[in-house]
């Protein structure tokens, strides 16, 4: 099977609909998969459910799919750096799902691993309780939260192959492998599409049978959101 | 005289051990790094994933692909390691953390913690801060002991929607260091110049 496609927008034909639901990698505007964010804005589809920690900044990542109101939903667990975010929800136009990052992990790793719940005591007692099952192990009381699964995941990894395989950079791995695991087709985009075999088997973080296409991207802008910097050695 | 900042972040930084797994929230909390005493062994985690992380870059060191868990450029050590977010919470959820320092909009005389949402008004979700709360081993909050008005912050109950119940074990608020214990906070150390009436007088917690 061809895995390969010549750029971002030829690697989502196909794949979108409108009500979609949509896992998209990254930490803040880290690790974040821009090419196909931007394909996604070009094709145009609307009433995406978009799972991803945050909602990118307002004129970058997911904020330019929440400027042109392609996002119906968003299920994240910290939406603090986006004043778009924050106009449209309160205005009521916007549906916001609030999950602790790790049951946002962790539901997206059960969803991928084919396991459909798991209990954990993480936001007992708030609000993020309410109305989910309570059981008791071991005298502690836990929660159950449901597994999470995507019609599409886009990720973005530093370096891959034409198998599939995939390796990320430092802090920009985050949410991308599991997001690879849980989606019905998962699209990658890589910096360097390498040669299969280059990349030593024992390093590679996202196996190639969890990525369906894969792409390589150009001219990475990379920005950064809060360059902070000391002087002195 | 009430603590500033950087006298938060240094009491703050008594509560480390030889040794110890550390997360550190955003904000005075994240200034407890630069007060980690010289020989003293302590590894911060991230928990957008990584375990050792190192001090601010130089301007020629940024890399926007190693950021912190508040998006702030930062670089790595010898002993760090990176992995996914699924792993970082399971040292957070799994206990394998020693100590979160986190900070507060509001705390209860039980420990119970308001850092994450106001309704109507303040948009921005928790985070990692529920994770952190359930999982780890000690929970240390910084905070203003009262709000701009005067109100204090330190409570019967809170009235913001909790990040965690019961899970607050010591408060260091401009005014004094506090710990949570059986029927209310309990004063360990007030800051210099401030007396026990000044500390009752802003305090709507019971104090034991």
């Amino acid at each position: 099977m061809k895995k390969i496609y010549p750029d971002a927008e030829t690697a989502l034909d196909g794949l979108l609909f409108d009500g979609m639901t949509v896992m998209s990698g990254g930490f803040g505007l880290c690790g974040i998969p821009e090419k196909l964010i931007a394909a996604l804005v070009a094709s145009g589809a609307k009433g995406m459910t978009v799972i991803s920690n945050n909602a990118g900044i307002d004129d970058f990542g997911l904020g330019l799919l929440l400027q042109t109101r392609q996002i119906k939903k968003m299920i994240s667990s910290y939406v603090g750096e986006n004043a778009t975010f924050e106009r449209q929800y309160l205005a009521g136009e916007l549906e916001l799902e609030f999950n602790p990052q790790g049951t946002l992990a962790e539901r997206i790793r059960a969803g991928g691993a084919g396991i459909p719940g798991f209990y954990t005591k993480t936001g007992v007692g708030t609000l993020i309780a309410e109305g989910k099952e309570h059981k008791e192990f071991d005298g502690q009381i836990f929660i159950l939260e449901r597994g999470l699964k995507s019609d599409l995941s886009i990720v973005k990894a530093w370096k891959g192959d034409a198998q599939g395989n995939l390796v990320f950079r430092k802090t920009a791995r985050n949410f991308n492998p599991m997001m690879a695991t849980a989606g019905k087709i998962t699209v990658a985009e890589v910096e360097e599409l390498v040669p299969v075999g280059s990349l030593p088997p024992d390093s590679i973080h996202t196996p190639g049978i969890f990525v369906q296409r894969i792409v390589e991207g150009a001219a990475y802008e990379k920005r950064i959101e809060k360059r902070t910097v000391r002087e002195t050695a | 005289m009430a603590w500033t900042r950087d006298d938060l972040a240094r009491i703050a930084a008594r509560e480390l051990r030889d040794g110890f797994y550390v997360n550190l929230g955003i904000g005075i909390p994240t200034l407890v790094a630069n007060y980690i005493p010289a020989g003293m062994d302590v590894t911060l985690q991230s928990e957008n994933g990584m375990l050792g992380m190192g001090p601010f870059p130089m301007p020629d060191e940024v890399d926007p692909d190693l950021i912190n868990a508040g998006k702030q450029t930062i670089t790595e050590l010898d002993r760090t390691s990176y992995f996914s977010s699924a792993d970082s919470f399971a040292m957070i959820r799994g206990g394998h953390i020693d100590l979160s320092i986190l900070g507060a909009m509001e705390v209860s005389e039980t420990g119970d913690l308001a850092n994450w949402m106001v309704p109507g008004k303040l948009v921005k979700g928790m985070g990692g801060a529920m994770d952190l709360v359930a999982g780890v081993k000690r929970c240390v909050v910084t905070m203003d002991h009262t709000d701009k008005a005067g109100n204090s912050k330190l409570l019967k109950s809170c009235t913001l929607p909790l990040t965690g119940k019961a899970c607050v074990h010591r408060i260091i608020t401009n005014l004094g260091v506090f710990d949570v214990v059986p029927g209310g906070l309990k004063p360990m150390e007030l800051a210099p110049g401030v007396t026990q009436d000044e500390v009752k007088t802003k305090t709507e917690a019971r104090l034991v």
